[in-house]
């Protein structure tokens, strides 16, 4: 037993129980924020000590630290730390049970982490649900009538996509005999002599069931209700982390378990669903006025993209997988750094209506300017990360023989600028109802600052995040 | 020394400069160092014009800089900057209009911190383009040009200038979007995989060069702008601030035509071959259909913007000829459009700013009696504009269509009736503006100051020179046509 191998992991459970013990006798809330930062930096420290390469197995192989591994727990922690920077201010609405919120965020990320270093169908299962169980409670947290909803809505159907993905997970099981993804690879010649509709209903349901934690198109129907009505902060966890989450256990699964071989086309499922992904998502976002919708159904557009560099691993293409990855990690960047603005914009204007943020840049041109290029950087337009993942992401598309679905992306990327241009428009362009200016607060300025850095530093000088990113895809696709 | 670099870059400083360090209300400060550092990168341009060897028929690119910049797996781009006989005159029109597009905004009162920032990261942009050899450094500058001016027509436009403003960006996007899959196949389809857009000129290409050509001329042909993509044009224009339209019609539609050239022709010359007919076809649509929408044209800013879909038809005429002839005719075109419009739409600003109308009819007639400068200058580019000799606008003209006229006669034939239709609508607006009976309401008004004066005059001084000795400009561009035509195999 190699217990070390979990020690990021276990490094935030246990912080998290200090902060709910902590929660008990300190007055000052903003330390339980503090420790929930140490906490997320010394699991961050231990991190970088994971072996990556040769990879390291724990638990009877249930559990594995590579390149990839320790790549996606440095993104999650970074989210992680982001989002509990940028909940300081945010958190005093819940009055009560402070220590819990943070808590919850550290334990659903350990779940994120744990999603991305397993190679083991029930481990990955376990995974998700502490994933997904810590953000249902999230939602609710506010217990008025939206965040009601959201957390009822997300956990409702969330437990039904649960349900769903196990019945894909059981069915492969009942094909191959093992849990364990390369050994499934192994014998899937095997299962697919013996039942090739089992493993074709397998297959659909295993998209379906990881389709629902992605948000992608026919499985959206929860994210702009849940983004809508949840806590901020954790409307933009959500977003990216355990869309991340999702897209790794993807990476994961679809690469190494169902082969390349074409024993299921999966990637003519995945490339209909990414069209379909983009576009409903580009569309239905064009007319909405509410900036937390608005940013809901961009982050299923940006699904979409993704999904495209997934089509295009199924060639075993290492480009294709670093592009993934990439992309993945610039839109996390990105899609933080608007909802950090957003936070801190909508603390003053008191709702999150697009048009409260007319003249925006007159009254607090910091935030502005720094919401400006998240939003340039979801469009894609240089010098940020944003252009530099559609850029590589689309190009190893084009490389695995997409052109088509790289061209539809485009085309939806340009609709896209639409609705992200008209934010940046009614900020700039728009009057300013009043001349008072809209102040954040230290911490929010921290990691609004942190997230704007990454996504110009990794705009312009994305080489070194380059060689990281192509070692995980090298661990991934060995 | 990295004259390339510093020349693209010096405006994004002088950008970055005035946004940190000077005070929102201190647009004295402002205006003097966005003229300084545009000043100083025109001069440097103009460094360049002397130091640009001439002589070398077989030298790719001149002031090269390279520099590794991302490269994973195979994936290789590259800090690539290099001006040749095409980019070159390209470089001098923008760094030129640049500084006088911040001279002409002088009076530019509203929020002039962020006005002469963003000028000033457009004309990096806009550099960046003409400067960049490698295909990704190429088409990052192509957008970095686009919020800047996005935000430049929306905030200091007049009219509907939200909405033109939104019209130009989507177009333009939509161009981009067409042009990047272009470019991302191209890199796959063509041996070596490279976005070194010197080795892809060299190079050739495996397969689909028909359908890549396709997109990335859609890309260009939007920016051109190309009938039937000309729609944005009319409205960011009559819309646009004036020293922003200045820089677009000086030099944003230049991209067009320079991608076309330096990319779609050069590195994909088969596909040029077999589509030069069509593209001919539109070309000579777009001169004749620009022409005729701009006898029509009651607002003068309108005007001068249709009359440029016309102008720029000659500059895709040129090229479609695939001629020496027509190449050097359509490169000097564009070179004289951007001065000869640049200050038309400079001129047109000075009457706005006096009259507050641009309407024809409202502004009817005699202003020359009180503004005897702004008529004389308008008058010289009009003349400019319908190619009156001894002004650039005749030389570059006379050059496509002789060169069209060497394959296609009746290409040339219509398109230079065109130059009939030019000579129509300029004529009859000058002569409606600034001559016949004095309309009393005009009596107050005063003639250019002195900074509008050096502004006009020093393209007034452009103008004529190219136009009496347009090899000041021919012999770059000579040196660069001679390497497209041997792609071309001929």
């Amino acid at each position: 037993m190699n217990l070390s191998l979990l020690g990021p992991e276990i490094v935030l459970g246990v912080i998290a129980v200090i902060i709910v013990l902590l929660d008990l006798v300190v007055q000052k809330k903003g330390i339980l924020a503090a420790v929930g930062v140490a906490g997320v930096l010394i699991a961050a420290l231990v991190n970088g000590w994971l072996p990556m390469e040769p990879a390291k197995y724990a638990f009877d192989k249930m559990l594995v630290s590579d390149s990839f591994t320790v790549l996606f727990n440095f993104a999650f922690l970074g989210i992680a730390g982001l989002v509990i920077l940028s909940s300081v201010d945010y958190a005093k609405k819940f009055r009560r049970s402070q220590g819990e919120y943070y808590a919850l965020v550290l334990l659903s990320t350990a779940g994120m982490m744990l999603m991305a270093s397993t190679r083991e169908l029930i481990s990955i299962y376990i995974a998700l649900e502490l994933t997904s169980i810590s953000l249902y409670v999230l939602a609710a947290f506010l217990r008025d009538g939206k965040s009601s909803e959201a957390g009822l809505k997300y956990m409702l159907l969330g437990a039904l996509s649960s349900a769903v993905l196990l019945y894909g997970m059981a069915l492969i099981f009942g094909l191959t005999g093992t849990t364990q993804l390369d050994q499934i690879a192994s014998s899937i010649t095997v299962a697919k002599a013996i039942g090739q509709s089992a493993l074709i209903l397998a297959t659909v349901l295993l998209v379906a069931g990881f389709g629902f934690k992605i948000a992608m198109v026919p499985f959206q129907m929860w994210a702009p209700d849940v983004y809508e009505g949840a806590p901020t902060p954790i409307t933009a966890f959500l977003s990216v982390g355990s869309k991340a989450a999702g897209f790794a256990v993807i990476l994961r699964v679809f690469n190494i378990s169902l082969g390349h071989e074409g024993f299921v086309d999966w990637q003519t499922i995945f490339a209909i669903l990414a069209v379909l992904t983009m576009t409903i998502g580009n569309v239905v976002a064009l007319v909405q006025s509410n900036v937390k919708r608005l940013l809901a159904y961009s982050s299923i557009a940006q699904a979409g993209y993704v999904l495209v560099g997934v089509v295009a691993t199924s060639n075993s293409s290492q480009f294709a997988a670093s592009g993934v990855i990439f992309f993945l990690l610039g839109y996390a960047l990105t899609n933080l750094g608007a909802f950090i603005a957003i936070i801190a914009i909508s603390e003053k204007t008191g709702n999150d209506e697009i048009a409260g943020y007319s003249g925006m840049a007159r009254r607090a041109p910091g935030l502005a300017l720094a919401l400006a290029f998240c939003l340039i950087s979801l469009t894609g337009i240089p010098p940020t990360v944003g252009f530099v993942g559609k850029f590589y992401l689309f190009s190893s598309a084009v490389e695995a023989g997409w052109v088509w679905l790289v061209i539809i992306g485009l085309i939806n990327s340009a609709i896209s600028a639409y609705y992200y241009v008209r934010v940046l428009k009614i900020m700039y362009l728009g009057a300013a109802p009043s001349e008072e200016g809209v102040k954040a607060s230290a911490p929010v300025v921290t990691a609004l600052g942190l997230s704007l850095v990454g996504v110009l530093i990794a705009g312009i000088y994305p080489g070194p995040l380059f060689q990281w990113v192509e070692a995980a895809a090298r661990s991934l696709i060995g | 020394m990295p004259y390339l670099t510093i020349i693209t870059f010096l405006p994004l400083v002088g950008a970055i400069a005035i946004a940190l360090l000077l005070k929102r209300d201190d647009a004295r400060g402002i205006k003097w160092v966005a003229a300084g550092f545009s000043l100083v990168t025109f001069l440097l341009s103009l460094v360049l014009v002397f130091l640009f060897k001439t002589n070398d028929p077989m030298l790719q690119a001149q002031f090269v800089e390279r520099a590794n910049w991302i490269s994973v797996g195979q994936f290789k781009v590259e800090y690539f900057l290099g001006v040749d006989g095409l980019s070159l005159p390209m470089v001098i029109l923008t760094t030129l209009l640049g500084f006088l597009a911040v001279l002409i905004s002088w009076k530019i009162s509203l929020r002039p911190k962020e006005y002469f920032s963003l000028l000033l990261v457009l004309e990096t942009g806009v550099l960046g383009v003409f400067t960049s050899l490698d295909f990704f450094l190429f088409f990052l500058f192509w957008e970095v040009e686009l919020v800047p001016m996005f935000l430049l027509i929306g905030i200091w436009g007049s009219g509907r200038r939200e909405y033109s403003a939104m019209k130009f960006l989507i177009y333009t996007i939509v161009g981009s979007a067409f042009m990047l899959a272009g470019i991302l196949w191209l890199y796959f389809a063509s041996s070596p995989n490279t976005f070194d857009m010197i080795a892809l000129g060299q190079g050739s290409v495996k397969e689909g060069a028909n359908l890549i050509f396709l997109l990335l001329f859609i890309g260009f042909a939007i920016k051109l702008p190309m009938v039937p993509f000309h729609t944005w044009l009319p409205d960011a224009h009559s819309d646009a601030p004036t020293a922003v339209s200045v820089m677009l019609a000086g030099v944003l539609l230049k991209m067009g035509g320079y991608g076309i050239i330096r990319i779609c022709v050069t590195i994909l010359p088969d596909a040029a071959k077999y589509f030069a007919p069509a593209l001919l076809i539109l070309a000579v649509i777009g001169v004749l259909y620009g022409a005729a929408v701009t006898m029509v044209q009651k607002d003068l800013k309108r005007l001068i913007a249709y009359s440029s879909v016309s102008h720029m038809g000659y500059v895709l005429l040129g090229v479609a000829a695939l001629t020496k002839i027509g190449l050097v005719g359509a490169v000097l075109q564009m070179f004289t459009h951007g001065t000869i419009t640049g200050l038309l739409f400079m001129v047109v600003g000075l009457i706005y700013d006096r009259t507050h109308t641009r309407q024809i009819p409202e502004l009817t007639g005699g202003l020359a009696q009180r503004m005897p400068v702004i008529a004389a200058v308008f008058t010289v580019a009009g003349l400019a504009s319908l190619g009156l000799p001894a002004l650039s606008g005749f030389v570059a003209e006379l050059l496509v269509f002789i060169g069209v006229y060497e394959k296609y006669q009746l290409a040339a034939i219509l398109g230079a009736s065109g130059i009939v239709l030019t000579a129509g609508y300029i004529l009859w607006m000058l002569q409606r503006v600034f001559f016949g009976e004095f309309n009393p309401k005009w009596s107050d008004l005063t003639d250019a100051v002195t900074v509008e004066r050096v502004a006009v005059f020093t393209m007034v001084v452009v103008i004529v020179l190219v136009g009496v000795a347009p090899a000041v400009v021919l012999n770059m561009v000579n040196t660069a046509v001679p390497t497209i035509m041997a792609r071309l195999g001929s």
